[in-house]
């Protein structure tokens, strides 16, 4: 084939690109072989017409919320694979040691590192856990728009299999998480990473943004009846808060990676360094997206915490009012921070000041939440199950990061310890004490209402110990080395001046947490092994308040077999403490029909990235007439419900009565 | 129509209501982006050398008009006369496609001329701004073609009203945006 | 039976009127910002702030008599959400606005800086 039309055909794509180092093929073996087992034992256990029917065609959000959280769990496991990389990198070089990365693949592998557990893991788990449990929550059988929530999963898998595709055929993006320009332009990366980089996060954000839309309109429009806002339990509060900011953070996303990519793709002169290019605009315009990102990121997990410091303190949530007035604030004022990721950058002393103060401000909202949390404990009958475990570590941790956090909220201050291993610390105590900690206490806490039975206490305990002593033997030094002087991003540093003693015991922290990660992998393993020990018989495990208890342990497909009434916050609980009411009458069911069309949308949108990605511009255009074209087809079609009969019903909430009576 | 099948709407107008929202900010930035560029003409020409006011004018009285005629097609469907509302979703669609091929006809004047979006980061700002709308009304041409066929198809029914019903507020948004580009692009621009 | 179909009738011509009405306040507020721009009929920043309020204006009049904002009931949600759109809006805008000119302002080059960069960027062929 000659070389104009392997160009037509492939693009910049050559056999080269699929040539690594050994680290680098040690991870794409791991990879491979994983998917390869996957794929042998589906195989061997006959399970892919399973797998089409019950999952990848499901447009129930208990199963796409699964899915969502495996994703999450896969890319937990890349992402902390990189974080071990890194973290020996460091232990390993110092002086004439160099460690066992070249400086251009630990650059990659910390951006990897970021986008990932950013984007898939701690993403990935948030929409996982709203799938399971917000419409359960709020009496409603699906979300808005189920459909566009397979949709939205599809997409946000799409991103995820081109980020790891970087790894197999190419190059990831050297720039760090964010890909500031110059730096990501075409001059100074003109290789595939940064476009891989842009097109995994624009299509997966698109999808975000679509879920984004979706909950906001499922908590506005499909609670029970008598549940008004009020009513609504803080959890639900604080997806609505999140998913207010998706809705209006992730277009200005999706705007700035369209104007880098148009930068690489077509010559443009947004960002450039010439041609009247502005780099600090990408700057400004990533990080007015990058901090409600982070917020939309914990709401959620502090949702999480309020549900179960309730239920295993058995009390009623202290001050709720004051709860939703600081989610409020809280979404408010995310919007006028974003400068403060960069105070350094050239801004004057009377817009550095504002932002300062506003940075300041907004840790207040937040101090309101941990003292009506540890309010609630207060005079509480408490169990210290897992997930109340994993509270009580965010509750040090992130009070910690949190000061650290308003520190830097000084300019003066930040000037010091900008981009400094004190930054690196304080965002990381953030996202996993407090995002991460969240959606693992939420995991667990859940875990019975989708699967019937719950996870072993025992081994989830040993897990939440790996990971709080290894996460502060990781990230303490980290504090410490930023004070010194180190700065991120460092892949070498001198012998003399003494950090690697530091960056060692950080290592260990790592290893300890891939401990506890191993103890989780474990506790899933055994659970399921010994399910019948730990069978959720009522539904209600740990004698919750909040309507998703009511339902049986697995919730069926349409949630409630009657859409209960509310009449006080904590609804479940109030339920359960009148008097019983006469047996109800059950009516048909309609819940969307499965199809398959959310993922072939997605296939168009992944070959539009991976064709723009090589320049194989034939790829990407099929992509986008696919996917149209999909989309036009689902339109014409009108059978898209089943129906559930009254009868069926019945008989479902009778095998459950007796279920409960065993 | 049934009480469910208007609840549905209800729902489906809501939802798309919000999305619009979020285009809204999309164009926020990108009107950002042109604000903060707009004098980075890299020593090429600016809006005051490129733009031709009368042209521009024309397109914004044609695409206004489309958008009320949008509104008489809706104004029809909840009438319940099929053949109005095709006839009005035609002359929407004209309208519409005659403003895409005058915008179109605007960029290629420009490229030829050496002032394409590669020339200055002021230009690139104009083509992705400008162009982003344009692309937003092709989107919508093209939802009217397919609509405009399952009306002929299958008539007015919930489905297709639902359908109409997101077109009209697509259409009417996207007149919006427009007046905004009018004014701070083309009119401010040529100051 | 005969009063609801009455009222119907009404609200069908009341929509007719609200469409066209919309348009024609939309004309006027076009073709004023027009002939505003073209005519010079104000000076400097006042022309400025003339065209930007009849945008505004436009908007406003779209929002109510196009997109039946504030008219029907049951819009307060819609409500809610232009002005939380608005806000992020002027924040992103007029914010980033403030921030680039700020920036500009602290890192400008001297004149010899700039015609040194010039210079570099010219021997590099752009």
């Amino acid at each position: 084939m000659n070389n104009l039309a392997a160009n037509w055909l492939l693009g910049r794509l050559t056999l080269g690109d699929f040539k690594h180092d050994l680290i680098q093929m040690g991870g794409v073996l791991a990879m491979v072989f994983g998917v390869l087992a996957v794929i042998a034992g589906m195989t061997y256990f006959k399970k892919w017409r399973w797998l089409w029917d019950n999952w990848l065609t499901s447009l129930d959000p208990k199963k796409i919320g699964i899915m969502y959280i495996a994703v999450a769990f896969v890319m937990l496991l890349r992402g902390i694979g990189d974080a071990t990389l890194l973290r020996t990198q460091q232990a390993l070089s110092s002086g004439t040691n160099h460690g066992i990365l070249p400086s251009d693949q630990f650059q990659q592998i910390f951006s990897a590192h970021g986008t990932i557990m950013i984007f898939f893991v701690a993403m990935g788990l948030m929409f996982g856990l709203i799938n399971l449990v917000v419409p359960l929550m709020i009496g409603a059988r699906d979300v808005a728009f189920p459909f566009l929530n397979s949709v939205s999963f599809w997409l946000f898998a799409a991103g995820m299999v081109l980020v790891n595709l970087s790894l197999i055929v190419g190059q990831f993006a050297a720039t760090g998480w964010l890909a500031y320009p110059p730096l990501s332009e075409l001059a100074y990366s003109p290789g595939v990473g940064v476009d891989y980089w842009i097109w995994a996060l624009q299509i997966a954000g698109i999808g975000s943004l679509l879920s984004g839309v979706n909950f906001f309109v499922t908590i506005i429009k499909m609670r029970a009846p008598g549940m008004n806002l009020m009513r609504m339990p803080i959890f639900i509060w604080s997806v609505l808060g999140s998913m207010s900011l998706v809705m209006f953070a992730f277009p200005i996303l999706t705007a700035t990676l369209t104007m880098l990519a148009l930068d690489r793709t077509l010559g443009m002169h947004f960002f450039t360094s010439v041609g009247g290019g502005d780099p600090m605009m990408y700057i400004n315009l990533i990080w007015a997206w990058g901090h409600p990102e982070v917020y939309i990121l914990v709401l959620p997990a502090f949702g999480i915490y309020s549900e179960v410091v309730a239920t295993y303190s058995r009390k009623r949530l202290f001050g709720y009012t004051s709860m939703v007035w600081a989610l409020a604030s809280i979404v408010a004022l995310s919007f006028l921070v974003w400068l403060h990721h960069f105070f350094t950058m050239g801004a004057g002393a009377n817009v550095n000041a504002f932002f300062g103060i506003m940075t300041a401000v907004i840790a207040i909202p937040t101090g309101v939440k941990v003292f009506n949390w540890l309010f609630t404990m207060f005079r509480g009958r408490i169990t210290f199950a897992t997930p109340m475990l994993w509270f009580l570590g965010f509750i040090v941790t992130f009070t910690i990061g949190g000061a650290a956090g308003v520190l830097m909220s000084i300019p003066a201050i930040d000037f010091q310890v900008h981009n400094s291993l004190f930054l690196v610390a304080h965002f990381h105590t953030m996202i996993v004490g407090g995002v991460v900690f969240g959606y693992f206490a939420g995991f667990t806490y859940w875990f019975p209402k989708i699967f019937g039975f719950r996870l072993n206490e025992r081994l989830g305990t040993y897990a939440f110990r790996c990971w709080l002593i290894g996460f502060t033997l990781a990230f303490t030094p980290l504090y410490i080395l930023g004070l010194m002087g180190a700065t991120r991003r460092l892949d070498h540093y001198d012998a003399s001046l003494g950090w690697q003693g530091l960056f060692v015991v950080a290592g260990i922290g790592v290893l300890i947490i891939l401990m506890g990660i191993g103890f989780q992998i474990l506790q899933m393993g055994y659970s399921i092994w010994k399910r019948h020990e730990t069978i959720d018989t009522t539904g209600d495990p740990w004698d919750g308040r909040t309507l998703e208890w009511s339902v049986p342990s697995p919730a069926p497909s349409y949630n409630f077999a009657v859409i209960p009434e509310v009449t006080d916050r904590d609804a479940w609980w109030a339920i359960k403490q009148a008097k019983p009411i006469a047996p109800p009458t059950y009516e048909d069911i309609e819940l969307p029909k499965n199809t398959p069309f959310g993922m072939y949308i997605a296939a168009g949108a992944f070959a539009v990235g991976f064709g723009f990605v090589w320049h194989i511009w034939w790829l990407a255009a099929a992509g986008l007439l696919g996917a149209l074209t999909m989309i036009i087809i689902r339109s014409t079609d009108d059978d898209t419900e089943v129906t559930i009969t009254a009868e069926q019903v019945a008989a479902d909430q009778a095998a459950y009565a007796k279920r409960r009576q065993t | 129509m049934s009480l469910k099948q208007t609840a549905d709407i209800e729902k489906v107008s809501f939802g798309f209501w919000v999305y619009l929202m979020t285009d809204l900010v999309l164009f926020a930035t990108l009107f950002a982006t042109f604000a903060v560029l707009r004098n980075n003409t890299f020593g090429g020409p600016g809006g005051h050398e490129l733009f031709k006011l009368p042209y521009v004018l024309t397109e914004t009285l044609l695409l206004l008009t489309s958008s009320y005629t949008s509104g008489l097609m809706l104004l029809s469907a909840h009438r319940g006369k099929k053949q109005a509302v095709l006839f009005w979703l035609g002359v929407t669609f004209l309208l519409g496609a005659a403003f895409v091929g005058m915008e179109l006809s605007e960029f290629h004047h420009l490229a030829v001329e050496g002032n394409s979006w590669r020339r200055s980061g002021f230009l690139s700002a104009f083509f992705t701004l400008v162009g982003t709308h344009g692309l937003h009304i092709t989107v919508g041409l093209l939802w009217m073609a397919v609509l405009g066929f399952q009306l002929a198809k299958k008539g007015l029914v919930h489905s297709t009203i639902k359908r109409l019903t997101l077109l009209s507020l697509f259409w009417h948004f996207l007149d919006i945006v427009w007046i905004f580009i009018f004014t701070i692009v083309y009119l401010k621009g040529t100051l | 039976m005969g009063a609801t179909h009455v009222t119907k009738a009404t609200t069908e011509q009341s929509s007719l009127a609200t469409y066209t009405t919309g348009f024609i306040l939309s004309l006027v507020l076009t073709l004023g910002a027009y002939f505003s721009v073209t005519q010079h009929l104000f000076n400097g920043s006042i022309l400025v702030v003339a065209i930007v309020s009849m945008a505004l204006l436009q908007f406003f009049v779209q929002l109510f008599f196009f997109l039946h904002l504030g008219r029907e009931k049951g819009t307060r949600w819609n409500l809610i959400l232009v002005s939380f759109m608005m806000t992020v809006v002027l924040i992103v805008v007029f914010g980033s606005l403030w921030i680039m000119h700020n920036l500009d302002y602290h890192m400008q080059l001297t004149p010899e800086e700039q015609d040194n960069y010039m210079q570099i960027q010219n021997q590099k062929g752009f």
